[in-house]
């Protein structure tokens, strides 16, 4: 037992070694897992990477929508308290209140996240990084810039904060616009700071471009001319809808009011309708031109054929059809040119039950479209209670059915195409797409050379016409409903128009609501604008001027179109 | 249970040996060589640890270097000096800690330090961990061995009033230390096991006395070592990071300067109390083994040398050193491990901090003495 103390000393202290020994066995090894898992679970963080959204183009590759980096500003006022010297530097930078954002500061308390300014611009965001500030962060993200800005906002679209689409193309393509965001693993400190970027899981892929068939040009005039238009008749709403005539693309829809997309708060919808889609309007008589081509097709009609609307007003049932005067026997071409009710009521009578509503059917009316641009229409043409005179004659001059602008200029676009149905398009196309013959051409050749007589002086919308060009179209004045009776204050002004006539390049409807001007009509509201968009587009195009028509009397006083 | 007498049941070969008091350099090679191995492991940690702040680290440097200079000096005196210093040295350290209560500097929520402002800034309170045994071991030197139980009171006033003033500044940890500085010589001196016996039982019985005049913060940390979980974010968090550190570095670490926990400053204190936790995830389960069976050699060639020396005085300070020593080492990887609840004693001569790395290079500076001096 000499030993004892020794073997004590020596034997405690080896059991407490081996206690070390075995915890850091036990940490190292069996619970390294778990451990090791914790340790990256602190530290290492998966972060997305926004990814570049597709570009949106006009038809000659002007930018429409792009995308720029911005980032948002935030900070964790846990870490840090700003000086009021420092809060007045960042306040200035990102053009913020300095009082309210000492205000936000001090009610944040010790709140670890809140935003001082999403989306700001790159160049206040590497001022600011020059600052150095503690407990400021910026996340990454893209803007989108809209260089058209109102011009082409309805078309267009805007995406929201998260870089989704929300209206227009924006969100009508967004599948193909929106890119796939990356995903990067990094190294974070306590604080929450990116130490390193570790590796790239996965690139960030960019969204398409998308080139769409607007010409931003024809868009400029078109709005242009429009936004001028509602201002001098104080309209309430208007639209323009120009397809080219060969293709169907949509060359320009532009809406008053519009929006600008770049300052946009996404909760006002003030101007947000794109009016030309999502809007339908009694189209009244720009439909006579489908009830003269229904009587062109029944073989019993041509442009000379006589109609007696005297004494200027017919009785259906219970309705009576007038005419401002009576106009006594005239053509079936002056039935259009003049947009006589009781001629086209009387040919519309004396058609099978049918024939209006298949020919209308036919040129689309209510029908869906599909350009895909969100909120369209689909319209209305029924033919319930078909055989009822009363429907027949009402349908004939545009009354009981309803059409949005770009179905009126799908429909008239089956007129300028030598009677093809052609699919409309909002994107760009290589040439004419397949379509499918809907009317004889010889019966809408017919039509539109009738047509060309109303932009006569003896027509309803001289103010139509465009120097050097022969062009044709239809006037229409509908009056609004309102509580179940028509309205005598409150219409819509139409015209629906071709150029030019022997060739047909573009088909443009105009459509405006509510003028408050003394004149009312389609030939005095909308037939101008028409004219000068026509002008100016038909121009740009290259299209060959005509021999100047010298006297537009003369076609008009002659019998009406040579076919 | 006879008594025995550590220090007589010892014989070592004294007589055999030469006496090399006043001839040559008096130095062990085996502790030098292992010291410095010791002292660059941990420099080379410590950098790690201390990501790149240069001053710091060239600090250190000096520190240690200093260090060194005052062990080679330390080596050359006679443990004949060190048993008349005793007293003085003991009074002296004793009184300083005492005015460390009046005049010291707060740092952290104690106060621990004195500062001649400009000139010098220390804790007196290191100087009591080589004071406090030469004083117990001055006491017992001459004495009967095993102590008499009037003896045994005096050694334990003599260790349990600097102890005292270190415990209220408060410094738990370094009181520790101190007292188990002087608990060692006591203990090597040759206790009665029954006694023994009955201290183990009569704390044991005091434990839930003394819970209570534990501070809530030492409480906690004492729960906590229970259950870590329990306060993750707060009193637990220490413990957590550090252990996470430790196991995730796995068999081979995770590479120096490459650690996450210490390095995104996951890991509080990594380069003072916590800095093995860094070995643990930098070099891994192999790097902590490293370090530890230097520091094994330390302490084996420590007692090694206590069982050579001839002098009562020698043994019982040179055995008592030795212990505290390892005492630094276990308390500091047993608490960082989460085994023992968290007090402040560093990892010896690894571990950040001036003072801590002076004193024990001093007391390895006096066990070389002992060593060359033997024979006396």
């Amino acid at each position: 037992m000499k030993m004892w103390r020794h073997y004590l000393v020596a034997g405690l202290f080896l059991t407490a070694c081996a206690g070390i020994g075995a915890r850091v066995v036990f940490l190292t090894v069996t619970e390294r897992d778990f451990l090791q898992a914790q340790g990256n679970a602190r530290s290492l963080r998966e972060e997305t990477i926004p990814a570049y959204r597709g570009i949106i183009y006009d038809r000659e590759h002007e930018a429409l929508a792009l995308s720029t980096p911005v980032a948002s500003v935030w900070s964790d006022d846990k870490r840090t308290q700003w000086s009021a010297k420092t809060t007045r530097q960042i306040a200035k930078i990102l053009e913020l209140d300095v009082h309210k954002l000492a205000q936000q500061q001090l009610d944040a308390g010790t709140s670890k996240f809140r935003y001082l300014k999403r989306r700001a611009p790159w160049a206040q965001v590497q001022a600011l990084k020059a600052l150095a500030v503690p407990g400021l962060n910026f996340d990454p993200e893209y803007k989108r810039y809209y260089p058209a800005s109102e011009t082409a906002a309805h078309v267009v679209g805007i995406t929201g904060i998260d870089d989704l689409g929300l209206e227009g193309v924006e969100l009508a393509f967004d599948d193909r616009l929106r890119g796939r965001p990356g995903r990067k693993r990094v190294l974070k400190d306590r604080r929450g700071d990116t130490i390193e970027n570790l590796a790239y899981l996965e690139e960030a892929r960019g969204g398409q471009d998308l080139q769409l068939s607007l010409d931003l040009r024809l868009q400029f005039f078109a709005y242009s001319e429009l936004k001028a238009a509602v201002a001098g008749h104080d309209a309430s709403a208007a639209s323009v809808v120009m397809l080219d005539a060969r293709t169907g693309e949509i060359l320009a829809l532009v809406n008053q009011p519009s929006y600008n997309p770049n300052e946009v708060q996404t909760s006002d919808y003030t101007g947000k309708r794109n009016l030309a889609v999502t809007d339908t309007y009694e189209p009244g008589s720009t439909v006579k031109p489908f009830t003269i081509l229904a009587a062109l097709e029944s073989g019993e009609y041509n442009s000379a054929t006589p109609i007696e609307t005297a004494p200027g007003y017919l009785r259906v049932g219970r309705k009576l059809v007038e005419d401002p005067v009576n106009r006594g026997t005239i053509s079936l071409q002056q039935v259009l040119q003049k947009s006589s009710q009781v001629g086209i009521a009387k040919v519309a009578l004396a058609l099978p039950d049918r024939a209006v509503f298949d020919v209308l059917s036919r040129a689309g009316i209510g029908e869906f479209i599909g350009t895909g641009l969100p909120g369209e229409v689909v319209g209305s043409l029924s033919d319930t209670n078909i055989q009822n005179p009363v429907v027949k004659a009402t349908m004939a001059y545009g009354y009981g059915l309803a059409v949005s602008p770009l179905q009126l200029a799908s429909a008239y676009l089956t007129l300028a195409s030598g009677g093809k149905r052609i699919p409309l398009s909002i994107i760009r196309r290589d040439g004419e797409p397949p379509a499918t013959q809907a009317f004889d051409p010889v019966h809408t050749r017919a039509v539109l050379d009738m047509l060309e007589t109303v932009t006569a002086d003896a027509g309803t919308a001289p103010k139509a016409r465009v120097a050097n060009f022969r062009v044709a179209g239809k006037t229409g004045t509908s009056r609004k409903l309102s509580n179940g009776s028509y309205d005598d204050e409150r219409h819509v002004a139409l015209f629906a128009g071709v150029a030019p006539v022997d060739d047909p390049r573009i088909v443009v409807v105009v459509v405006v609501d509510e003028p408050q001007s003394a004149a009312v009509g389609g030939g005095s509201v909308a037939a101008p604008i028409f004219s000068r968009i026509a002008a100016r587009s038909l121009r740009l195009l290259g299209v060959a001027p005509q021999t100047p028509v010298v006297n537009t009397a003369a076609v008009a006083a002659s019998d009406g179109g040579a076919t | 249970m006879s008594s025995q007498d550590f220090v007589r049941s010892l014989q070592g070969p004294s007589a055999v040996t030469t006496n090399r008091a006043g001839s040559g350099v008096g130095w062990d090679p085996i502790l030098v060589f292992t010291l410095l191995l010791v002292i660059g492991f941990g420099l080379t940690v410590l950098y790690s640890a201390l990501g790149g702040q240069e001053t710091v680290f060239k600090n250190q440097l000096i520190r240690i270097a200093a260090g060194l200079v005052v062990m080679m000096v330390a080596a050359q005196l006679s443990p004949r000096f060190y048993l008349r210093l005793a007293p003085l040295f003991y009074g002296i350290a004793v009184v300083l800690v005492a005015l460390v209560l009046v005049v010291g500097v707060k740092a952290k929520g104690s106060t621990r330090w004195l500062e001649i402002p400009g000139v010098l800034r220390f804790q007196p309170s290191e100087l009591l961990k080589i004071a406090v045994p030469m004083m117990v071991a001055w006491y017992f030197h001459d004495r009967p061995l095993p102590p008499s139980f009037r003896d045994l009171l005096i050694g334990l006033l003599i260790l349990a009033v600097p102890a005292a003033c270190i415990v209220v500044q408060p410094d738990l940890g370094t009181s520790i230390l101190v007292a188990c500085a002087g608990g060692a010589v006591i203990l090597l001196a040759g206790v009665y096991w029954r006694w023994l016996m009955i201290a183990a039982g009569a704390l044991a019985a005091a434990a839930p006395a003394l819970w209570f005049t534990l501070q809530d913060y030492q409480k906690q940390r004492i729960l906590t070592m229970f259950d870590p979980q329990s306060d993750p974010l707060g009193a637990g968090w220490n413990i957590i990071q550090s252990t996470t550190a430790i196991g995730s570095g796995g068999l081979y670490g995770k590479g120096l300067l490459q650690g996450t926990q210490s390095h995104l400053d996951f890991l509080p204190e990594s380069q003072t109390d916590f800095i093995i936790a860094v070995i643990g995830e930098e070099l891994g389960f192999l790097g902590v083994c490293l370090l530890l069976l230097l520091y094994l050699v330390l302490i084996g060639r420590g007692l090694y040398i206590a069982s050579q020396a001839t002098q009562t005085f020698s043994r019982l300070l040179c055995g008592a050193l030795t212990l505290t020593f390892f005492v630094y080492v276990f308390v500091n990887i047993a608490m960082v491990s989460g085994m023992l609840p968290v007090v402040g004693v560093p990892l010896p001569l690894v571990s950040y901090g001036g003072t801590s790395a002076l004193t024990l290079l001093a007391s390895f500076g006096i066990i070389m003495s002992i060593h060359s001096h033997r024979g006396w």
